[in-house]
């Protein structure tokens, strides 16, 4: 526990951290293939032609829930809070679909596994979508949204 | 389906890490981007760890001439900084942000909490197939 942020879990965020890298690690090494879930997805669903094969997209997408379920059921709970009202999320969603699409990947993809690699493409993609995430909470928190 | 099993396998250490991590958690994740609310820097411990093993197997993938289980390595190219990665990264940025969700947490959450977060996992789903309609030219 850090005195100055009560509510942040470290411990648990580094350990579950370490948990999603040797995921993507195991990816990169037995199938030479990015962990990148918003590529994965839309692989899994046919809305993306090429990429990893149809079945090996599946696996892996279908494997996210029952991990978390596992852990769910492990540890007891696993305390999840959404925003009170439909619109974010169905904005946020929007937003995420068409904007991982567009910029070849998410957290995943360019932040744990495009970061590591050094990759130019990742480094700018994840810089932009953190500042971007940070104004936009900013800016919800002056509105008053938050 | 030796490859869809490692797919699968990474796909629930994916899963079970977003959970224990409290990255399932949009208040959470939300919380991370909010600089001047009360601030929750669990995130970033979540990245540094995440970090640790794929640094390792970059180095371990340098050294192989194939995965173990497939014919070849299948990456994306690294190089090339065009509008599509700025102007999508930023919209995913605005959309994380609105929301407290990206695409890993969002499907994991479809076992913890199916009914809040599918208006989320649909919505991104409808943005995706959208791109195939709407797209943004390199320059």
């Amino acid at each position: 526990m850090i005195p100055a942020f009560p509510n942040a879990m470290p411990v648990e965020g580094f350990i579950g951290g370490l948990l999603i890298g040797l995921a993507a690690a195991i990816m990169l090494l037995g199938l030479g293939r990015i962990a990148g879930v918003s590529g994965l997805a839309a692989r899994a669903t046919g809305i993306a032609d090429a990429g990893a094969p149809r079945n090996v997209a599946t696996a892996f997408v279908l494997g996210l829930p029952v991990g978390a379920f596992v852990i769910a059921r492990a540890i007891g709970e696993v305390q999840v809070s959404f925003p009170a009202s439909i619109w974010p999320l169905i904005i946020g969603g929007a937003l995420v679909g068409y904007g991982t699409r567009l910029g070849s990947g998410c957290t995943s993809g360019h932040g744990v596994c495009g970061l590591s690699r050094l990759s130019p493409r990742s480094m700018v993609a994840t810089a932009m979508f953190m500042a971007s995430g940070f104004a936009t909470v900013g800016l919800l928190r002056v509105g008053g949204w938050l | 389906m030796t490859r869809a099993l490692i797919a699968l396998v990474s796909g629930l250490l994916f899963g079970a890490g977003l959970a224990y991590s409290g990255m399932s958690d949009p208040a959470r994740v939300q919380a991370f981007l909010d600089l001047f609310g009360n601030w929750d820097p669990t995130l970033a411990f979540v990245m540094g760890g995440a970090i640790v093993p794929m640094a390792f197997a970059w180095l371990i993938k340098s050294r192989l001439s194939s995965p173990l289980a497939a014919p070849a390595f299948d990456l994306p190219g690294t190089t090339k900084l065009d509008r599509p990665l700025a102007i999508g990264a930023i919209l995913f940025g605005m959309g994380w942000g609105i929301a407290g969700l990206c695409p890993g947490p969002a499907l994991a959450d479809l076992a913890i909490a199916p009914v809040a977060v599918l208006p989320f996992v649909a919505a991104m789903f409808a943005g995706m197939a959208a791109h195939r309609f709407i797209p943004v030219s390199p320059k």
